[in-house]
């Protein structure tokens, strides 16, 4: 045990002194997602809605003027019924509705509560999702002013509705394909690099001729990694949820756990790597080329898989990558259990024990 | 053979039809130098792998600091020290990392690595430059504490895979002081190299042709066998009948 704590330390040591590999592993989850985000983030400023103030009352004037004091909305279009804001939707003027129920302040004091509706056109899904939370950040606000110390508490809810794209599809899938990405670059490509150069520099010989058998020489490297993977993966979450408000409507544990086995797999796939690839280099092409472009542009992650030729379809199968997404967005995005996604997950644990087991295998062959 | 340290009878290593090392036979004596040539790949590095327990022999009988090559491959790695002939430390640790690395592995306690490093920093007059990172030292030094940091654990027997490669003559010549260093407090020092000069220190050679020695005994003996005045004469013989 000692002797292993030796060797982990040592490969702390490698990391935290190579600038390059620093960069790789806090650097990019951080500008990933910030330019991932952003990148299809458009600026909310006068963002054209539509108000339909059913109550037209003191509280419901209130409200509106605050929404659209607050510089983001800018009002467009009359909209005297629903059927109007369907038109003025599908003319593509408005990005948002705010639609305030009838009676809202009679129904505030006397029923202690009622809610605003906002509609958003979820065609540009990141969009919708901003204009929706910026607005009801602000009905929250206009909740608090209401609320007077001492007296019963009123609630302002504001519902919301998604037009066109209620599943939010392509939303969101940025935070679970980008972790995908990074975990697959930390722990099979840095991983593999690692190895290789060990084999590189010669000082695998020497470790080999240690007391120390190979498991422990192979599972010292990979502690590292694996404990930097997970931390890259919670960074990217925790950007995510705070920053872009993505967030994770299952089970947390449950998700954690899925990206550790996710990263066992992607490490016992650098190690399979770094025992065919003799160089630094080697390693690094074979994981660029197998790994990474596979997996960005094969595993739904930018291109839908159901839009792919046949072939490459098929070929997808075979992206531990695609496995795993469909797994992250059950969680994160319809906050299911573990019943919805068991095959994925076993399919991971199958992948995992392959490329262990084919290691193994050639590593003993070279032995021989 | 109660001194012997190493007894090798017969061993063969096959990769399928090729016969790396071809029944070889030899035994090394407790601290003594024994130098282990031949051309490159004579199959010296194979033989040295299998005496290591790096590789498994396919047929044959050898032993190693008392334990079997087939059987307690674990315990012969415990006794010895091994430096490749490639650099074998860490170039971004520094100098102390290095040695409380190694320390680590072969399982000595705190206090003996630390005790030991500062024994070996000394002798190699390193004190200044004990926190810096390795890359930071000329090549000779590093080859000097690759050296003494695989003797670290005290090791019965050290082996050294062409250790002085690359290095300058007034290096290699301190080298081979350290080598006789260790030889003098009884570790036994089983050695390749390409250099006849350095063959001429050791005391006694096995030079390896095509898998199989070809030649085996004290420096001064393959001389007047062979009738010459060098080891490179010798050699050259041997290697080109």
């Amino acid at each position: 045990m000692k002797r292993l704590t030796s060797l982990i330390r040592k490969e702390f040591y490698h990391i935290f002194r190579d600038k390059r590999t620093l960069l790789i592993l806090f650097g990019m989850p951080v500008v990933q997602i910030l330019l991932f985000g952003y990148a299809i983030t458009n600026e909310i400023k006068d963002a054209h809605i539509a108000i339909l103030d059913q109550s037209n009352d003191e509280v419901s004037r209130r409200l509106t003027d605050k929404l659209v004091a607050s510089g983001y909305f800018l009002p467009d279009g009359q909209a005297e019924s629903i059927g109007d804001v369907e038109q003025l939707f599908k003319e593509g003027r408005i990005k948002m509705a705010v639609v305030v129920e009838p009676d809202f302040a009679d129904k505030l004091q006397h029923e202690g509560g009622a809610s605003v509706q906002l509609l958003a056109d979820a065609t540009d899904p990141n969009m919708a999702n901003t204009l929706v939370n910026y607005a009801t950040a602000i009905i929250q606000n206009f909740q608090l002013e209401l609320n007077q110390p001492g007296q019963p508490p009123i609630l302002v809810g504001a519902e919301v509705r998604l037009q066109y794209n209620p599943s939010l599809k392509g939303v969101f899938l940025f935070v679970p394909g980008l972790i995908t990405i990074l975990l697959m670059l930390v722990s099979a490509m840095m991983t593999s690099i690692s190895i290789a150069r060990e084999k590189e520099t010669g000082t695998m010989e020497v470790l080999l001729a240690s007391p120390m058998n190979p498991g422990q020489v192979i599972i010292a490297k990979v502690v590292p990694y694996f404990s930097l993977a997970f931390l890259d993966a919670v960074v990217v979450l925790l950007l995510g949820r705070y920053v872009f408000g993505v967030p994770i409507m299952g089970s947390v544990p449950l998700l954690l756990a899925e990206i550790m086995l996710f990263i066992i797999m992607a490490l016992s796939l650098g190690i399979l790597i770094s025992t065919v690839a003799q160089t630094q280099q080697t390693a690094l092409l074979l994981s660029l080329m197998g790994l990474m472009l596979p997996t960005i542009l094969l595993s739904g992650f930018i291109f839908p898989i159901e839009n792919m030729p046949l072939p490459l379809q098929i070929i997808s199968h075979i992206i531990p990558a695609r496995w795993f997404i469909v797994i992250e967005k059950a969680i994160m995005l319809k906050g299911v259990g573990i019943a919805y996604f068991w095959k994925e997950t076993l399919i991971l644990i199958g992948f995992t024990v392959f490329f262990i087991g084919v290691s193994i295998k050639k590593f003993n062959v070279r032995l021989g | 053979m109660s001194n012997s340290i190493i007894e090798v009878e017969n061993l063969t290593k096959r990769f399928g039809t090729f016969k790396a090392v071809d029944s070889i036979s030899l035994e090394v004596k407790q601290g003594e130098i024994f130098g282990f040539l031949g051309a490159n790949g004579a199959g010296k590095t194979t033989a040295m792998k299998m005496l290591s327990g790096l590789l498994s022999p396919t047929s044959g009988k050898a032993m190693v600091a008392g334990f079997d090559v087939f059987k307690q491959q674990n315990q012969i790695k415990k006794s010895i020290g091994y430096m490749s002939q490639r650099f074998s430390l860490y170039d971004d640790l520094t100098i102390k990392e290095n040695i409380r690395f190694y320390g680590g592995i072969y399982g000595l306690k705190r206090k003996q690595w630390k005790e030991k490093g500062e024994r070996l920093i000394k002798r190699l007059g390193l004190d200044e430059v004990e926190g810096k990172l390795l890359k930071d030292l000329p090549l000779g030094w590093k080859q000097k504490l690759a050296f003494s940091i695989a003797i670290l654990h005290d090791p019965k027997i050290v082996f050294l895979d062409e250790p002085t490669g690359g290095v300058d003559p007034i290096t290699r010549r301190q080298f081979w002081e350290m080598i006789y260093e260790a030889a003098h407090d009884g570790i036994t020092v089983f050695v390749t190299t390409h250099y006849m000069d350095e063959a001429e220190y050791c005391d006694r050679i096995s030079m390896m042709v095509d898998g199989r020695v070809e030649a085996y005994d004290t420096p001064e003996g393959l001389k007047k066998k062979y009738g010459v005045k060098t080891m490179n004469e010798v050699f050259i013989k041997v290697a080109r009948p």
